[in-house]
């Protein structure tokens, strides 16, 4: 080791024990992002931002929150709510905020499959992004149980099932999740734990992943133009600003995702404020009553895609059940993004107006997402439940295509 | 411009996925009723022509209610203690005094004639089970209408929000959170203590009617007008009986939900603007230097 004589406490012998000046360069100054970008690329400072929200709300959340089935409920709508000074305040946010996060994920995970962001260099971005996607989801569902609300305990009985696997009866595994034969006390403490350290630990160590995959093969852009860095960065250092393809992180990014920030803080505090119920559902204002099944269970709307393709096959076919047919294909729909890199044959990185035919694929999807969302909600009822159906086959079917569809944009660009 | 044509098209997918999930997702689960009605027309009472004396009333009254119901405001007090009465009965029977200010007095002439029938509860009262309040049918249209005009005459003119749920529903329907104390006493004991129902209806009613705490967010306003208005419309076979309160009554009872389950509504529109002023403002600076750090790049 370099013995160095700078006191600690000065500028300069700081930087020679941490380099920081160094640091500084690679994460911000020097961190170079593509000049053509639209406001898509902010989305990634407003999830970092909205999930700070999450913790810092949390943190308030948790000092007077009680993980106990007899004071669950009333520690939060009455001593949260009512008694703690802008308790209210705090337990909005965080449930708007859990919501409004996964509004940001998908458009997030949209933009870099649109623009092509995924693939040739790229995966481990999308690989830990998807892994950011399993484990918010987890965090969200853990969360919705502690205010132990109806919806809170009858969500938490219907996916906690899940797990029996159908017809493989794995019911000790049902009852090793749940702490018993069925969703109680013991349940709602281990989803407490999960939900305000485990998850959350293990999130912060996915997003640190995240910005550490991005740094070296470099965000895409607009055009997807295969942009030399190294060669723009000098352009950029020499002064020559306005020709260089490229931007440093700080400032120049940065402000503009500071005001796209400012953008949507507004569009989220509107929600805290006078738009909560989506986010809040008006069921789970009634205390948990497991012997009361409230008329519609529905889980939060971020699920409801994947929730309407378990559903989605309400009869049986050549003997297999449609509860384990729904399962399959539930399964398959939690995996299918995560290798998205790995069946797309097309070898070029192009955004999606560049491949025509995956330009369709992927506005059926974006439909076919939607559809899937509503009638996840809807009672599975006469014609309800054969929209569901044709959805859910849709969404199989065009991941079943997928492969076919961009092997076919390569052939035509004359790339294969 | 390319941006605004992207927002366009990320406004116009997520307002079709919250017009889906949200308006027309519940308009298709929740079933759609006509809107309450504070005439009582289908209540069989009395011809509102009608007009009654309130002296002959209060010699009707006296001859025949207050055997079980106290009237404590002109002078009536209870029989019976609580326990005894519910003994009696199966029900505590509500004290008269406010009758008169909060029910509708065409819905009241009704009742008296026919408690359930008023009520929309006959379904509770089949194979030889009856309401333990007596039908009243035999008496002359005149000599109810007189009743009526007597529990009117004693009425108080106003009563506060709390009084009015505390006399229409607080008989069946607790309200935990006002004045709710969480009381731990001893080492694993917990108390949670708050305006309870007065009596225990729950094998009246047959289970336990819910606390009404937080029913001002647990069901939109307009639903809770039209379940207190008449129960029946969105739960069919409900034991809850219609009770028959007038509009300006029913009002000051869901005010009173809102007062004691939304308590921090006042501050949250208040703050509201302030933050929304605040990050307007935050933002705008934001794009002006924004603009001014990408002149040099541009």
């Amino acid at each position: 080791m370099a013995k160095i004589n700078e006191s600690l406490f000065s500028a300069e012998g700081l930087d020679k024990r941490l380099n920081l000046t160094q640091f500084n360069k690679v994460m911000m100054t020097e961190y170079w992002i593509p000049k053509d970008i639209n406001f898509l690329w902010a989305m990634g400072v407003v999830l970092a931002s909205t999930f700070m929200i999450l913790i810092v709300s949390g943190i308030f959340l948790m000092m007077y929150y009680k993980p106990d089935t007899a004071l669950a409920f009333d520690s939060v709508n009455y001593t949260i709510m009512q008694e703690v000074g802008f308790g209210w305040l705090f337990r909005h946010m965080h449930g708007v905020a859990a919501s409004v996060v996964f509004l940001i994920i998908y458009i997030h995970m949209f933009t870099g499959l649109y623009y092509g962001s995924y693939k040739k260099g790229r995966e481990m971005i999308w690989i830990s992004g998807m892994l950011l996607f399993v484990t918010f989801s987890a965090a969200g569902f853990s969360g919705y149980m502690l205010p132990w609300g109806q919806m809170s305990y009858w969500a938490a009985a219907v996916i906690t099932n899940l797990f029996s696997g159908g017809s493989l009866h794995a019911d000790f595994l049902v009852e090793w999740i749940r702490g018993g034969y069925s969703v109680g006390d013991a349940t709602l403490t281990r989803f407490f734990m999960l939900h305000v350290f485990l998850m959350p630990i293990i999130i912060l160590g996915i997003i640190v992943l995240h910005f550490y995959t991005l740094r070296i093969p470099h965000v895409n852009n607009q055009e997807s133009d295969d942009i030399d860095f190294d060669a723009e960065a000098e352009k950029y250092l020499a002064g020559n600003k306005k020709e260089s393809k490229v931007i440093p992180f700080w400032p120049v990014f940065l402000s503009k995702d500071f005001a796209i920030l400012g953008a949507f803080l507004i569009f989220y505090f509107y929600l805290v404020f006078f738009n909560y119920e989506f986010a809040m559902d008006p069921v789970n204002f009634d205390p948990a009553d497991p012997m009361v099944t409230p008329a519609h269970i529905y889980p939060e709307w971020y699920f409801l895609w994947s929730y309407e393709v378990l559903r989605g096959f309400f009869f049986d076919i050549a003997g297999m059940s449609a509860m384990d047919i729904g399962l399959i294909a539930f399964a398959f729909a939690q995996v299918i993004f995560m290798i998205v890199p790995f069946i797309d044959r097309d070898p070029d990185i192009l955004p999606a107006f560049k491949r025509p035919r995956f330009n369709i694929w992927f506005w059926v999807l974006m439909f076919d997402l939607v559809v899937l969302s509503v009638y996840g909600k809807l009672p599975p009822t006469g014609m309800n439940a054969w929209i569901g159906f044709f959805a859910t086959l849709t969404f199989l079917g065009l991941f079943a295509i997928f492969p076919f569809i961009t092997k076919a944009d390569a052939k035509a660009r004359g790339a294969l | 411009m390319r941006e605004f044509k992207i927002l366009g098209v990320l406004v116009f997918f997520t307002a079709l996925l919250y017009i889906g999930v949200e308006p027309f997702a519940h308009s298709q689960m929740h079933a759609h009723v006509e809107a309450p009605e504070y005439d009582f027309k289908d209540a069989d009472g009395v011809d509102k022509a009608l007009v009654g004396n309130a002296q002959n009333g209060a010699a009707l009254v006296q001859a025949n209610c207050i055997a079980c119901h106290s009237i404590t405001k002109a002078g009536f007090a209870p029989m019976m203690d609580d326990a005894t009465s519910a003994a009696s009965y199966g029900v505590v029977p509500p004290d008269l005094s406010t009758a008169g200010t909060m029910y509708d007095p065409h819905f009241l002439a009704a009742f008296i004639k026919n408690p359930a029938k008023a009520t929309k509860t006959e379904h509770k009262f089949e194979d030889g089970a009856v309401h333990p309040m007596p039908s009243y049918d035999w008496m002359k249209p005149q000599e109810i209408a007189d009743m009526v005009a007597y529990l009117k005459s004693i009425a108080p003119k106003t009563m506060t929000n709390k009084e009015v749920f505390n006399d229409a529903c607080n008989r069946c329907h607790s309200m935990k959170y006002d004045g709710m104390k969480i009381i731990t006493d001893g080492p694993n004991g917990v108390r949670k203590e708050g305006v309870k129902a007065r009596s225990d209806v729950s094998k009246y009613m047959g289970k336990t009617p819910p606390d009404l705490s937080q029913y001002i967010r647990s069901r939109s306003e307009s639903y809770l007008h039209e379940f207190i208005n008449d129960p029946q419309k969105h739960l069919a076979g409900t034991a809850m009986p219609r009770v028959g309160l007038t509009e300006k009554a029913e009002n000051q009872v869901i005010k009173y939900m809102e007062e004691i389950g939304e308590v921090k509504k006042p501050e949250r529109e208040a703050l509201a603007p302030k933050f929304l002023a605040y990050l307007l403002i935050f933002t705008i600076f934001a794009f002006l230097w924004k603009a001014k750090i990408w002149r040099e790049v541009h």
